[in-house]
């Protein structure tokens, strides 16, 4: 069995590739594996017909109580036949239903290939669990298929619909397994029905779960609605799904509960109530339909009804006669939908006041359309018929659930008769229907299924022989399956019931006023529509009131959260410290007084420069607060961070207006200032008590000796960031060549630039007799150029690359290491440009900025993996003792090439920004401002205009972006 | 350990000051105010560990370190402040180059939701025809028109490669 499934499985993933290759033919080899489970069946027809069972288990999941139990007994044998027989023959039809050119197609044959193993899989699943997993499975492959047009609104609809009312209830029956299971201590259903829990209000309550999501499948009022909507699937998926296979696995569960558990509590009046209801309703509703897929699909919800009733009543005849219906209806309700779906496509519509003269023009079809309809209607000597009578002899004893099942019937004859003649007969004052041929392919599946109807009821004593062993769970005697039982009871009302029938089809223009004007009061659909809606409604309030799309309202509320909830704790905790020192030393207040009065000023600024240079103060004051601290390495990375920070701001505020917008906001302006003085109190407040509350010893207590010993530095900050939590690091050099790449593709957008920048690529320009300092000086424009700044950075460009190399080695022991190196070689370039222009920059560093990060990346990481090779863990420091020739003795350590790593990727982002914010944009002002005349126009520049550059200071770097603003 | 207030009240200042930035609307000031609020918990974390003399052996005796592990994770913070400063000024440029101004508009898709439920109607569902929505404006009035949905090279701007080139 287990193969089985797995075949499907394997022919589900290959059919696209199938359908590609053959297109629609590939449907025939894929129909054998359906035909592979009823050939399976056929062959283990006789263990099941004396009784036994075929068992397969696998484990699976042992602790959920999950095993893939496989079981086949009677019941689900006969769900096995319906399955593969069905599967293969409507896969057949496919490849001629199907346009060759029809979009989609290897999806669709590949998820009803799937839904086919799926719908094997529920039957033969022994586990409960197991077999809601697969339950599941054909709800979204029934999804999948009912929404094979997925352009058309009812498809979507109906589709969206089917799946919600299957899975809800699935969900829903999943909560009655689990109460099940736990009750009896087992998932496997041949175990729990070996030895059934006692019956009481708890395993009352699972069980009408389990009902719900049976019901829910199988259409049962009054979650009915789903079915007919669900016509807007292909004919083949309605043949398949909606009459042989999908909405049977409700009736199969019932089926397959009742034997234990059809007499506990709530059972009977549930199955009663709607399966009665169901059955009458459908009937009356196939009545009035014009569409005969619609017709159909009434009926079968009726039939579904009845199915239940039977199967979960609970007794030994009815049993026999809803495992003969159940098989029946497989049989001709498959044949009829495929025969709609012939008419459909070959007359081009299946509205049956329309279909005119179809008998002569489809004579074949029309054969096997009314030898199926017979046996819907109940007409000897149909596998119908038999089943028919064995349902009057099954409620003989039972007066009203004989009177509803009559009512059925009749409604049954009367239906049939409104297809058979809707379809096919010749209708006064319509012209006949045109039609095309009708290929074998389309009309052998259908043939099949409705000759097997005749065949089989032919034999229907070997039938009801064969359906026994599921049957004598109930009872070992009663009423046996044949196509003439002698005058009596089920004999008379099959001819009462063929007469009324007949007589409401005659009268139907009298009868047809009344069938129309009485409906169900109240469906399922009416509800779907309210609890959809009234959930859609509540998802846009609820989105509506707490995603504003307002990114300064987020950030008020969660700031909001963080000034009550531990701002709160505070206040009511009240954790001071109980001794505190005012400051370390009395210059510190002097630093803080200069940081919060520049930070004010910062708030209060409407111009972006002086915002930018006040922010860079409290950045300055910062560092200083550091130095008094005792951090000399965070006080130098501070302050050059912030250096390298003021030069971005200042190259990308030269094209932002110079004074912030002040329109947005002006309003809440003081809710603003109260949040954030609020926040500030607050986390002053939370300073307080977290140092205050710090008792136990610092773990860095401990650092200053195997920094020694196991890094082999004296600059206990340096070896933590390369080898104590050089994990950190290597996670920060991620992040840093990730904003580096993030920038790059902001501004270029496409790529770092047209190519890799060469120092020959530079522009020769006014070759005059000036001095030339700086290579690409020439390149700018008179105005914008500074012989002093030139001559200087000509001077130290080297010296401060050289000790920014200095920085990177010393800085294991002393303050320094690969950040400040790396910072300090980027301002040397940063100043490569301000004075020479973005042509200078190529001079200085003709490398591409992605090349450096990646070595300093590769570098990095090199490292941490050639400590593994060296048998140690990753990014472990060794020392390397080396006698190199003219240099002497050198001690290595080597975590320095994880430093040396980190230097090239501080310089490649450095490298990075300055091309981007600076050079890219630099060309891209030239661009806007010089079309097509290149770059270098000295008569072009016009006076500054009056307030729109950066002057407030007088700084080089605040003079360098206003040279290049106009 | 006992806290020095001094530096606590400049903790304090820096996140009002930055908080206050950050609830702006001009992305320039909202990155000044994330740069102060880094400063502001670089401190905080600094002040965390004892101060004392540089943490250098051979330099300061093990007794009068500061404590070196708060400064090493502050030390990495400040440098990837610089990142996450570079990249949102390069956002600013960008937003200036698309809209001509750099600040933070709201979502224009959650500002429809919220029409749609000041007026008490249902989302737009994938299944409902073009024709029976609701709100479907005969006019031909369409919501107007983002910005940030246009084409992303804006026109006017455009670079004139092959003139670089010539």
């Amino acid at each position: 069995m287990l193969m089985l499934l797995a075949l499907h499985l394997v022919a589900a993933a290959t059919a696209p590739a199938l359908v590609r290759r053959w297109g629609r033919r590939a449907c025939y080899p894929l129909a054998l594996v359906p035909a592979a489970a009823l050939g399976w069946a056929v062959a283990y027809a006789g263990v099941v017909r004396d009784g036994g069972a075929v068992v397969e288990t696998y484990p699976w999941v042992p602790g959920l109580g999950l095993d893939l139990a496989l079981r086949v007994s009677m019941l689900s044998w006969l769900l096995m036949l319906l399955i593969g027989g069905v599967g293969a023959l409507v896969l057949v039809y496919c490849a001629r239903y199907f346009d060759a050119d029809e979009p989609g197609l290897g999806q669709f044959v590949a998820i009803f290939v799937g839904f086919a193993g799926a719908m094997l899989g529920v039957v033969v699943a022994d586990n409960l669990l197991l077999l809601y997993v697969f339950w599941e499975l054909t709800s979204v492959f029934s999804y999948l298929l009912i929404g094979h047009h997925p352009e058309k609104l009812a498809s979507r609809r109906a589709a969206a619909q089917a799946l919600l009312v299957t899975t809800l209830g699935g969900l829903v029956m999943l909560i009655g397994f689990i109460m099940l299971g736990q009750h009896a201590g087992t998932y496997r259903w041949s175990e729990i029905a070996a030895r059934p829990p006692p019956s009481g209000t708890y395993l009352g309550v699972a069980l009408v779960l389990i009902l719900i999501g049976a019901l829910a499948k199988s259409a049962i009022f009054p979650l009915s609605f789903w079915l007919p909507a669900a016509m807007a699937a292909p004919t083949p998926v309605s043949a398949y799904l909606h009459a042989a296979a999908m909405v049977k696995a409700g009736v199969y569960l019932v089926a397959l509960l009742a034997p234990a558990y059809a007499a506990v509590g709530p059972w009977r009046p549930v199955v009663y109530v709607v399966g009665i209801v169901t059955m009458l309703a459908g009937g009356w509703a196939a009545l009035r339909q014009v569409d005969l897929k619609l017709l159909l699909a009434y009926g079968t919800v009726g039939q579904l009804g009845l199915l239940i009733l039977l199967l979960g009543v609970g007794t030994r005849d009815a049993a026999l006669a809803g495992t003969a219906l159940l098989f029946a209806h497989g049989l001709y309700k498959a044949a009829l939908f495929l025969v709609v779906g012939i008419i459909d496509r070959r007359a081009g519509t299946r509205d049956l006041t329309v279909l005119s003269g179809l008998w002569r023009r489809m004579p074949l079809v029309c054969a096997v359309g009314v030898l199926a309809t017979a046996s819907m209607a109940g007409v000897p000597p149909l596998l119908g018929f038999a089943a028919k009578e064995a349902v009057f002899e099954a409620f003989a004893d039972n007066p009203p659930l004989l009177v509803a099942v009559l009512l059925r019937a009749t409604l049954t004859v009367a239906y049939s008769a409104r297809f058979a003649w809707g379809a096919f007969a010749d209708r006064a004052g319509v012209a006949p229907t045109p039609t095309r041929p009708v290929e074998p392919t389309l009309l052998v599946p259908a043939a099949l299924l409705a000759v097997a109807g005749l065949a089989l009821g032919v034999l229907a004593g070997a039938v009801g022989g064969l359906l026994d062993p599921y049957a004598r769970l109930f009872g070992a005697t009663g009423h046996h399956l044949a196509l003439w039982s002698g005058p009596g009871l089920a004999t008379g009302s099959s001819a009462l019931v063929l007469a009324l029938g007949g007589l409401i089809f005659a009268l139907r223009k009298r009868v047809g006023a009344v069938v129309t004007r009485l409906r169900t009061p109240v469906g399922g659909d009416v509800a779907y529509g309210y609890a959809t809606g009234g959930l859609d409604r509540i998802a846009v309030e609820v989105t509506g009131a707490t995603q504003r799309g307002s990114l300064p309202q987020y950030l008020g509320i969660i700031l909001l959260a963080l000034v009550v909830v531990p701002g709160g704790a505070l206040l009511f905790g009240r954790p001071w410290p109980d001794r505190w020192i005012l400051w370390d030393t009395p210059l510190q207040a002097v630093v803080a007084l200069v940081l919060a009065v520049a930070a004010v000023l910062t708030v209060l600024a409407r111009r972006r420069l002086t915002a930018v240079i006040l922010v860079g103060t409290t950045g300055y004051g910062t560092a200083m607060l550091f130095v008094l601290h005792g951090a000399p390495d965070l006080a130098l990375t501070q302050f050059l961070v912030e250096t390298v920070t003021i030069v971005i701001f200042v190259l990308v505020l030269r094209r932002l207006p110079p004074r912030f917008s002040v329109r947005p906001m002006r309003g809440s302006r003081w809710a603003r200032v109260a949040l954030g003085v609020a926040v500030g109190v607050v986390v002053s407040g939370m300073a307080l008590a977290a140092v205050g509350g710090r008792r136990a010893v610092p773990i860095s207590e401990g650092f200053p000796e195997p920094a020694r010993s196991f890094g082999y530095g004296r600059n206990v900050v340096n070896v933590i960031l390369v080898d104590i939590r050089a994990w950190d690091t290597m996670g920060e050099l991620a992040v840093l060549v990730v904003a580096a790449t993030g920038v790059a593709s902001l501004i270029f957008q496409h790529r770092r630039g047209v190519g890799r920048p060469r120092r020959r690529d530079l522009p020769t320009r006014s070759p005059g007799a000036e001095r030339v300092w700086l290579t690409a000086g020439p390149t700018l424009r008179t105005r914008s150029r500074s012989i002093v700044l030139e001559v200087v950075v000509r001077l130290i460009f080297h010296t401060v690359v050289v000790f920014s190399i200095f920085l990177l080695f010393s800085g294991h022991n002393a303050p320094g290491g690969g950040f400040t190196g790396g910072l300090v070689a980027g301002l040397a370039l940063a100043v490569r440009y301000l004075a020479g222009g973005r042509h200078e920059l190529d001079q200085a560093a003709p490398v591409d900025a992605g090349a450096v990060l990646g070595t300093g990346l590769l570098v990095a990481v090199g490292t941490g993996l050639a400590a593994i090779l060296l048998g140690n863990p990753v990014l472990r420091s060794t020392v390397l003792d080396l006698h190199l020739p003219l240099i002497g003795d050198v001690h290595l350590v080597t975590s320095i090439f994880f430093d040396i790593g980190v230097y090239l990727v501080v310089i490649g982002l450095s490298l990075d920004i300055l091309r981007s914010l600076g050079a890219e944009v630099d060309r891209q002002i030239e661009a806007e401002d010089e079309p097509g005349t290149g770059l270098r126009t000295d008569g072009a520049e016009a006076g500054d205009e009056p307030g729109t550059g950066p002057r407030t200071d007088g700084a080089e770097l605040g003079s360098a972006a206003e040279r290049r603003r106009r | 350990m006992s806290p020095d207030l001094i530096l606590v009240a400049v903790v304090g200042v820096l996140f009002a000051a930055g908080v206050t930035l950050l609830l702006e609307r001009s992305l320039s000031r909202v990155l000044i105010g994330i740069i102060m609020l880094g400063n502001g918990v670089n401190l905080l974390l600094l002040l965390g560990g004892r101060s004392g003399d540089a943490p250098i052996l051979g330099v300061t005796p093990a007794g009068g370190m500061s404590d070196p592990l708060p400064q090493a994770m502050v030390l990495t913070a400040i440098v990837i402040t610089l990142g996450l400063t570079a990249f949102l000024l390069a956002m600013a440029y960008r937003s200036w180059q698309l809209t001509g101004h750099d600040e933070v508009r709201d979502d224009p898709e959650d500002r429809q939701i919220v029409r749609r439920a000041e007026r008490d109607e249902s989302s737009v569902p994938d299944d409902l025809d073009v024709g029976v929505r609701p709100w479907a404006e005969p006019t031909g009035r369409t919501e107007e028109a983002d910005p940030e949905q246009v084409d992303p090279e804006p026109g006017p701007r455009r670079l004139d490669r092959e003139a670089d080139d010539a």
